[in-house]
Order: structure tokens, then C-alpha cells, then sequence
């Protein structure tokens, strides 16, 4: 499995570039459903890659499949109000967890004690992280169970047609936008199956979604502060790094103090930024050809991987 | 350090004249804004020329000097960073005094009983996010009335319907208390265009409603949550698309509209998730039933008191804020407490502004963004 990440691509795109160095011939499958209703308004991307696109219209397929199966779109609802209250009940956890975390960092205390405390609490928000993902994937589970064969009979006829499209398609490129809507939808086609041996391109969200866990983060949000959270399990294509794009927006990258959490928190995994212009190849395991990537490390550094973009 | 003031400068340089004063008003914007020194002046004719401002703690009325004798008065204020005042000037002449607007000051404040003049202090910048943005799409106001059996009386309002709203999605409610007051006088619709266009908030159904009688509708009228909870949320909720979740029903209001905001959620548990109180008028008493506030106060008193005696958790979030130059902040101060002790979540906001709607205004981002988290959470382009 191949897969590129890129940053955000909206104003200086660098994906044409990325696809042209892989050498992909032939059309590129794209996933826009990030951008839900405007998912068509997809004319710049597919000028950038040179007029070869073939939007998967993921978005207006699951609409197409609420629309003809009503007992699916009752059951999806159901299960999204039954993740949003877990998220919800995740975040008062995190927030509390946080709050003492800090609290106990101020306390004056002999160093090696203190050094003790702060590794228990990261391993109690650690400990907040996996006990939400089991919950969000004994939803799926459940959902699955109840649902699952009716749902692949549901999505059957859209699921040939995608299978159509990608066999002549050289590539994939999911973009940004909405992460737990593209997520759904990629989900509700399992689209991951259908990719093969081709290249996997993806930005900003899209790249967040490719991985493991996909991780919801805002360093300077309009009400203040906010913990990042995580908010599901990613499709896991490319494994052992929670990825971070738009740290111009999103990350306060001076702060070393929060950038250590986001290390020592999601550790092993690697937290890797990607600034715009930036990309990085995952390669059956192996990171090859970062450009302008940065990693947290558990210092609060943000180290550049590679050379500059 | 005050000789470094524009004004000493000015006064140091020799003699009132003419020509200087012509001058110092030409090449100054006033009030005079320096580091925390505010300088207040007027030019004309007058016995006397106080500031009356609106700022608690401080003397309501501060007089203006005379300039040796010339037409210019003058006032150095010291203000903390980011304080926003609203004032007018006391002119005496003649016996009679006149309260009018700062002649020198173009900043104005308009509320429904005329227009503020306004000191910006040092480190103030009117948001951003409150001016016009011609690439955030529009929502629009509709009008509703409505015949209400709780108060017997036909109420009405605008009902704010946001930009590419589609009848197939479902939408959070956000009741706003004086809608037409938040609407005029704190460019509610502007706000509410600009922070869903930027994400900061998910695109919702606002309801903007009046009271004619708000001074005892607002002040924990029971009838009022009646007509609020069981007349014209179900009515609401049949015309228009709303999740229908308390978590995604907001009640807001200031001054007396706070006050109903929290004795409607109170008396209806379970319904109203979210409250936005601003400035409430939360007056209680810890002996006795009579507030020095008056008789208006009353009922809130009663209310408040109940409140404080029996606090309960009847919302799931709550955003107080209070500006410190109002003396409704002690009021508030003792609310958070309460408020926090019930397990709802609380967020307090203190601002160095008073009683007034450009100071309302100044907080809807950070709390409606607290309260309704928007997309920008979940959206990565």
C-alpha cells in the first residue's frame, strides 16, 4: 500500500506534483464527499490534475441510499446521535482529566515526584482516549451486526458502479473537508476495498482519515481553549501516526508545553504536522520522500522530517 | 509621566489661544487614547462640563476642567486595558444642563433610548467578526406572530433562517430575548451570518422575540416560560426543521431577558440544554425580600432567591457574562458558583465594559461558539 499525504491543498495545491513524481497514468478516482453538498464543486481540482478526474460522489450516493431506504437513514441517525453523545461524554471526561493534569503540574513537589505524577496523567488521558474508541467501536460493531447485510444489499448497486469506476483509475485522491462525514461515507461504500494496489493520494482530512485514529484538534478555537479529542477509529490504511494539517490555523507550535502532550499523548504513534505544500509516502511501513513535514516530539519540538517543502 | 500627555503638551506650550486649540482638535482624535490615559474633551461655551458615565465603581459624574479660562475642558481618565465606556457629557449653562453626545467623538453606541458615545481604550478593537462580510452569505429574517394562551396576547418576532438552509437538515434553536434589540443595536444577524460562515457555529434557526412588556414578562414570569416552552417551541418545532434535542436548544437573553432565560429552564427542566445569560439582572437578597433595586426587582428577587435556595441542574451548558463597570456583577459573580456547584458546565466571562449592547455583542462569538461548537471542530480542507 502506497499512500501520500499532503497538506492543505486550497491555495498553493502540490498534489499534481506528488501524482506526477508517483508516475499515475490514467484517470484518478477522486473523493470530495469531505465537502458534503458542494461535493460537486470540484471544477479547480480537477483542472489542477489536469482534467482527469472521476469523482466518486460519495456524498450524493449515501444521500441517494437514505433516500431509497428510510429503516438506513433512521439507523445511521441513531447511531451518530449514539457517537455524538459518547464524544460528548468523552470530552467532560478529557477536560476534567486535563484540568488536574495542569493543576498537579503547578504543585510545587520534588522533581522526580512530580515527573511521576505527570506520567500518570497522561496515562490517565491515555486511558480517557481508549476507553472512547472501544465505545465508538462497539457502536460499529453493534451497527454492523444489526444492519451489516442489509446494508451491503442497500449499497450494492452504487458498490458496482464504484467498482467500475476505480478499475480504470490509476490513483485515488480523497480530499479534506468534513472528517466524520467522509469517514461515513468511505465507511458506508467500503471504499478502502476497493483500492487495490493503486496509489492512495490524501489531504488535510482526508489524510486524517487514511490513519489509525483520527484526531480532532484546535489550538486557538473562537471559545478559548479546547483539548484535542479523538474522534474515531481512521480506515488504519496507513498505520502509527496521528496526523495534524493546517498548523498555520490550528496549532500553536510555540507552545512546546501542549505540543509535548500531543507526543507523550498519542505516543507510539507519531504526530506528524503538515503545513501546507508539505507531503510525505507511506510505503508498506516505510516513511520515504517527507517534504516540508514536521514531527512533535515529546520535548514540545516540532522537528522538520526531510527537507523543506 | 502624565507631562507626556497631549494635553499637559498642549497646556505647557504657553497660553490658550485660538489658533492652538484650532490646532490640538485638527491633529488629535478624541477622546485622546494614551496607554491607560484617557483624555475627554469638549470645546464650547459653558459653566461647567461634567462626564457622566455609566462605569461602576467610579463616580458617575467627573467634572471637565477649564483651560485657563479658554472654551476647551478636559478630563484624564485612567482605564484599564480594553475597557470600552459609553458616556455623554453634562453641559451647564445658564442653570440648565444638557446631556448630549461627545461633538469630538465619532463612535456612538445606540440602544433603545438613543445613542452612547464611546471610549475605546487602549488594547479595545471592535471584533472583526461584527462588520459586514461580503463573502458570508446571508441568512434571512422572517416575521411570525403568534397568539399565546399562556400570556393571552398575540406575540411576535423574526425568525432567522440561515444561508443555503434546506428543509431536509435538521437545525439547533436559538430563542434570543429583546430579538429586535440584539437584532438593532448588537448586528445579531451579522454576527450570526459571519460565524456560521466561518464555521464557528453550525448553521441554526434563531428565533429573535419582543415583549412589550418586558420589565414584567422577563422578570421570571411564569406564564412567560409557559408561552416559551409549551406554546411556541412545539410550534416551532412543527414548521420548522429542528433536531428537537435540548442539547441543540439555546435560551438567551440580557439584563431581564437573562433572567427569564433562567427561570424558563428552571420551571421546564430537561428542555432548554443551553443558556446565554448576559448582565442578568440576578438580584437577590440574603435577609429580607426587598432588593435596594426597588419593586420591579421584585419577582427576580423571589425567583433568585428560590434559585439560590434550590439550584438545579436544568440546563446541560451555561455562558454567563458580565462586564465589570455594571453593578450586576456582584450579582453574577454569586451566580457562577451556584450555577458550576449543580454540575451543569459553566463558562464565566468577565469584560471591562458595562451595561450595554455593543458589550453583549462583543461576547456571541466566544459563547455561541462554546455553546454550539461548529463544524470548524470536524472540517479540514
Amino acid at each position: 500500500m502506497k499512500a501520500v499525504l499532503l497538506g492543505a491543498q486550497r491555495f498553493e495545491p502540490t498534489l499534481g506534483r506528488a501524482v506526477a513524481d508517483l508516475g499515475v497514468e490514467g484517470p484518478i478516482a477522486t473523493v470530495t464527499a469531505g465537502w458534503q453538498e458542494r461535493e460537486d464543486e470540484d471544477e479547480e481540482l480537477d483542472a489542477h490534475l489536469g482534467g482527469r478526474t472521476i469523482n466518486l460522489r460519495l456524498h450524493r450516493r449515501a444521500e441517494d441510499v437514505f433516500a431509497r431506504h428510510a429503516w438506513l437513514r433512521e439507523a445511521h441517525r441513531a447511531r451518530q446521535e449514539r457517537l455524538r453523545l459518547c464524544q460528548d461524554f468523552y470530552r467532560i471526561r478529557l477536560d476534567h482529566a486535563l484540568e488536574a493534569a495542569r493543576v498537579i503540574d503547578r504543585r510545587a513537589a520534588p522533581p522526580e515526584l512530580l515527573e511521576e505524577e505527570r506520567e500518570s496523567s497522561i496515562a490517565t488521558v491515555r486511558a480517557i482516549d481508549e476507553h472512547h474508541l472501544r465505545l465508538c467501536r462497539q457502536v460499529h460493531e453493534e451497527f454492523e451486526h444489526r444492519h451489516g447485510e442489509r446494508v451491503r444489499e442497500a449499497t450494492a448497486a452504487h458498490r458496482a458502479e464504484l467498482e467500475a469506476l476505480v478499475r480504470d483509475c490509476g490513483a485515488v485522491a480523497i480530499a479534506g473537508g468534513h472528517v466524520a462525514s467522509l469517514l461515513n461515507r468511505l465507511r458506508l461504500f467500503d471504499v478502502a476495498s476497493l483500492l487495490g494496489e493503486r496509489p492512495l493520494f490524501a489531504w488535510s482530512g482526508g489524510a486524517m482519515v487514511v490513519t489509525d485514529r483520527v484526531v480532532l484538534f484546535h489550538d486557538s478555537p473562537p471559545h478559548g481553549s479546547a483539548a484535542p479529542q479523538i474522534l474515531d477509529a481512521g480506515l488504519g490504511l496507513v498505520r502509527g501516526v496521528v496526523v495534524l494539517p493546517a498548523p498555520e490555523m490550528r496549532l500553536r507550535l510555540d507552545d512546546a508545553e501542549r505540543m509535548s502532550l500531543y507526543a507523550r499523548r498519542f505516543a507510539p504513534a507519531v504526530c506528524l504536522v503538515l503545513p501546507r505544500c508539505s507531503r510525505i509516502t507511506w510505503d508498506d511501513g516505510l516513511w520515504l520522500d517527507a517534504r516540508g513535514i514536521l514531527r512533535l516530539r515529546t520535548s514540545g519540538r516540532a522537528v522538520p522530517l526531510g527537507p523543506p517543502a | 509621566m502624565s507631562e507626556r500627555l497631549a494635553i499637559h503638551r498642549l497646556m505647557a506650550e504657553g497660553p490658550p489661544s485660538h489658533e492652538r486649540i484650532e490646532a490640538f482638535l485638527r491633529t488629535h482624535a478624541f477622546p485622546i487614547v494614551e496607554g491607560p490615559s484617557v483624555t475627554f474633551v469638549y470645546r464650547g461655551e459653558a459653566d461647567a462640563v461634567h462626564l457622566r458615565h455609566w462605569i461602576y465603581g467610579l463616580e458617575s459624574s467627573q467634572p471637565l476642567s477649564r483651560w485657563n479660562g479658554s472654551d476647551l475642558w478636559w478630563l484624564t481618565l485612567e482605564l484599564p486595558e480594553g475597557s470600552r465606556v459609553e458616556y455623554k457629557l453634562e453641559v451647564w449653562r445658564g442653570g440648565q444642563a444638557r446631556w448630549i453626545e461627545d461633538p469630538l467623538n465619532p463612535n456612538r453606541a445606540r440602544d433603545p433610548f438613543g445613542a452612547n458615545s464611546v471610549a475605546q481604550g487602549h488594547g479595545y478593537v471592535v471584533p472583526e467578526w461584527t462588520f459586514h462580510d461580503a463573502t458570508a452569505r446571508p441568512g434571512r429574517l422572517e416575521g411570525f406572530t403568534f397568539d399565546s394562551a399562556a400570556l393571552g396576547a398575540r406575540r411576535g418576532g423574526q425568525i432567522y433562517l440561515p444561508a443555503r438552509f434546506r428543509p431536509t437538515r435538521r437545525y439547533p434553536l436559538l430563542v434570543v430575548h429583546d430579538g429586535s434589540d440584539y437584532l438593532r443595536y448588537a448586528g445579531m444577524k451579522v454576527v450570526l451570518d459571519n460565524l456560521i460562515h466561518r464555521l464557528e457555529i453550525p448553521a441554526l434557526i434563531a428565533v429573535f422575540t419582543d415583549s412589550p412588556d418586558r420589565l414584567r414578562e422577563y422578570a421570571a414570569c411564569e406564564a412567560h416560560g409557559r408561552y416559551l416552552t409549551e406554546e411556541l417551541l412545539p410550534w416551532l418545532e412543527s414548521r420548522f426543521p429542528l433536531t428537537g434535542r435540548p442539547q441543540d436548544r439555546c435560551l438567551m437573553g440580557a439584563s431581564f431577558g437573562a433572567v427569564a432565560s433562567l427561570a424558563t429552564a428552571y420551571r421546564h427542566p430537561g428542555v432548554w440544554g443551553r443558556l446565554l445569560l448576559q448582565s442578568g439582572s440576578f438580584a437577590f437578597t440574603d435577609i429580607g425580600r426587598r432588593n435596594h433595586r426597588g419593586p420591579l426587582f421584585d419577582p427576580v428577587v423571589e425567583f433568585v432567591n428560590e434559585f439560590r435556595r434550590h439550584p438545579s441542574a436544568c440546563a446541560e451548558r451555561v455562558f454567563v457574562s458580565c462586564g465589570v463597570y455594571e453593578s450586576l456583577i456582584y450579582e453574577n459573580r454569586s451566580l457562577v458558583p451556584l450555577l458550576d456547584a449543580t454540575g451543569m458546565e459553566v463558562r464565566f466571562v468577565e469584560a471591562r465594559d458595562g451595561h450595554n449592547w455593543e458589550n453583549w455583542r462583543d461576547r456571541l462569538r466566544e459563547a455561541l461558539s462554546w455553546l454550539f461548537p461548529g463544524p470548524l471542530w470536524m472540517v479540514y480542507e
